[in-house]
């Protein structure tokens, strides 16, 4: 059909009544607006809240469970070969915590081109000593590089710098709670005492605030020969590998993978923090809840338009209808209208939408527990913005169908009779 | 033997709000190429209802109509659209110009639903009609800043502008004074004397009647003489 006269007309009929298709466009650019300032918005909160645990969380954590050895005694004997055994004489007790062959796993590790990098660890557990009180805590030996480019370690520590572990001896950086509970300054010496009863002193040389108050109680961090130094073990020592992915999709497989491969256990990050995908998840869908709100509401607008201009447009309409233009054509005309109203409205909505998260972005945002962050955080995923679009011309388009359709079915006979 | 235009056979037709009131019986009568008819009638005899039928407009009615030898009842309301595009014409007591537009493109604009000449060719011709008619000098004017009268050629213009088989008025000239209702009566029959046109015109004016090559009678919903 002829789609450049359906347009002229539709053209001339929005131009005559600019100002109302105007304002119902002014409700499509708003609801489109708070549409992406909310995803926006909240998509950055999402990705800050998730990035206070997933930045830090290792993609695939590899360790040695404490757990009674799984080839047993009893299952050896082809006398019980077919049986359910459940008895378990080499006891837990046996098993180290150490991962064995660390030095191999990393140099595999370094070779798989599926990992970004990673990162070895020992976790001690202490006692802080201050007077005559003991505080549970933990030190985490780390190395610093690998640490701060991988899981973010230097911004999180607020006074003092990272690097200092490494370079002084026997030094620590205390979790900011856990040096108001010790009165540590910097500077200061603190006592540790291990499990086995040895006694160390280490210079605090930094704070360290991750955002999470109860971490922070009990977290400190020192260099990895510091930590095996406290334990008593050799240079080989090591805990945990901590591996960060190009993919964080592909970890679960990994995991498995290296599972069987390297014969220590291997947590996925998907495992580890289920809770927070479903924290996120309920924050995007009130966001959408909220942007589809606003534009039903919007689409209501349009409808009224629309409604009132075929009243108005009824001796129009019946004078297109009776010198042959069919029902279709009048509905298409109707309803090029709707979508352009929701195209124009939509597309100023996305604009205007950009622009006011980029102002969020610059509005202050200081809080004890976020160092790192200064401004609103503000995510601008453009398929936001691809989803504002269809949206406004989704809603649109319905809120134009019905008036349209009632102006395809009026009937030009009543209208010239009733003149 | 003249060409058939129009072919009106049984049409019979009833309202049933609020009770049923039969309007038209039994019309039957046929117009060849190059009639200028008018139908006359005391008011309410079921004039204006007999011309939305003929025009295809209404389509519930009993009976049969054939215009260009084409069976039009029980067509879809698409076909009918098309046929009322391309073959008939109109012209009503008011004017119904689309006054988003000016002159000019009222008149164009069945010529462009037909879509079968050029932007450029139709507004030719939409000059040549309004030449023909006396008023180019209107052509881009808006269509609400006419007087009645030059409305009244606009709409003829536009009911001419896609060479339409049949045009059919009611009332043209009820709402215009003398001297306008005779300029228009005369552009009616050079339109029949000088391009064959066929034409079907629903009036009250007495004088407008017998100035017509035929007059259809009508009283209570029948025709009396044809
Ligand atoms: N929609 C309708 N419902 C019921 N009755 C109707 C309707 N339209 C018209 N009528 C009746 O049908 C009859 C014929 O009306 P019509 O308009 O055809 O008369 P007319 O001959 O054109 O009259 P006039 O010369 O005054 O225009 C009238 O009695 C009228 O009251
Ligand atoms: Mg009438």
């Amino acid at each position: 059909m002829n789609a450049r006269l359906i347009i002229s007309i539709a053209k001339s009929l929005l131009l005559a009544r600019w100002r109302q298709t105007l304002i119902a466009a002014i409700g499509v650019t708003f609801s489109i607006t708070m549409f992406i300032t909310l995803l926006s918005f909240m998509a950055g909160l999402n990705d800050l809240l998730d990035g206070l645990i997933l930045n830090r969380t290792p993609h695939i954590r590899l360790f040695n469970e404490v757990k009674p050895n799984s080839r047993q005694p009893v299952n050896e004997s082809p006398e019980y070969k077919n049986t359910y055994n459940f008895i378990s004489s080499i006891k837990s007790g046996a098993s180290r915590q150490e991962i064995y062959n660390s030095g191999p796993i990393m140099q595999a590790l370094k070779q798989d081109s599926r990992v970004l990098g990673y990162s070895p660890k020992l976790t001690a557990q202490v006692f802080f000593n201050d007077g005559a009180v003991d505080i549970t805590g933990v030190v985490n030996g780390i190395e610093v590089i690998a640490e701060s480019k991988l899981f973010h370690f230097s911004d999180y520590v607020t006074e003092g710098v990272a690097i200092d572990i490494s370079k002084i001896p026997n030094s620590i950086i205390l979790g900011k709670g856990l040096a108001e509970k010790l009165l540590a300054d910097m500077g200061d010496i603190v006592q540790v005492t291990t499990v086995k009863g040895e006694r160390f002193s280490l210079k605090v040389v930094g704070y360290f605030q991750s955002g999470i108050q109860d971490f922070d109680k009990v977290q400190s961090y020192a260099s990895i020969n510091t930590v095996q130094k406290i334990m008593g073990k050799p240079g080989n020592y090591i805990t945990d590998i901590q591996v960060r992915l190009k993919d964080m999709e592909i970890a679960p497989a990994l995991a498995k993978e290296y599972t069987a491969l390297f014969g220590a256990d291997a947590e996925d990050i998907q495992t580890a923090n289920s809770q927070f995908e479903t924290g996120s998840s309920i924050r995007t869908l009130i966001s959408y809840a909220v942007g589809i709100t606003l534009l039903i509401v919007a689409g209501f607008g349009i409808y009224n338009i629309l409604n009132m201009m075929i009243y108005e447009k009824m001796d129009s309409i019946a004078i297109l209808k009776a010198t042959g233009f069919s029902g279709k054509d009048v509905k298409r005309i109707f309803l090029f209208i709707a979508l352009s109203i929701g195209l124009f409205g939509g597309a100023v909505g996305l604009l205007l939408g950009f622009g006011l998260s980029a102002i969020i972005d610059q509005v202050p945002f200081n809080t004890a527990s976020l160092p790192t962050i200064k401004t609103y955080p503000v995510n601008y995923n453009p398929v936001f913005y691809a989803i504002g679009i269809i949206f406004s011309l989704i809603t649109t388009w319905f809120a134009g169908w019905f008036p349209a359709r009632k102006a395809s079915k009026i009937d030009p006979v009543v209208i010239i009779r009733g003149k | 033997m003249s060409e058939l235009i129009l072919q009106a056979k049984h049409i019979n037709k009833s309202f049933h709000d609020p009770v049923t009131v039969k309007v038209l019986t039994d019309i039957n009568f046929t117009i060849n190429k190059g009639e200028f008819v008018s139908v006359t009638g005391k008011s309410g005899c079921g004039k204006s209802t007999l011309l939305y039928i003929l025009s295809t407009m209404d389509t519930d009615y009993e009976g049969e109509l054939l215009i260009d030898n084409e069976m039009m009842t029980g067509k879809k309301e698409a076909g009918l659209a098309s046929i009322r595009n391309e073959k008939i014409g109109f012209v009503f007591q008011f004017h119904y110009l689309l006054n988003e537009f000016n002159v000019l493109k009222n008149v164009m604009l069945p010529g462009l639903k037909l879509n079968k000449l050029t932007a450029a060719e139709l507004e030719h011709r939409a000059m040549e009609k309004l030449k023909m008619l006396d008023i180019e000098k209107l052509a881009l004017k808006k269509a609400n800043l006419i007087s009645g009268g030059e409305k009244q050629r606009v709409a003829i213009a536009r009911a001419l502008i896609n060479d339409p088989h049949i045009i059919m008025g009611d009332e043209p000239t009820g709402n215009l004074d003398k001297k306008n209702s005779d300029l228009v009566f005369d552009i009616f029959k050079r339109l029949v004397e000088e391009y064959n046109q066929t034409m079907l015109i629903v009036t009250h004016d007495q004088s407008f009647a017998e100035r017509t090559q035929r007059t259809i009678e009508m009283e209570d919903g029948k025709i009396i003489s044809k």
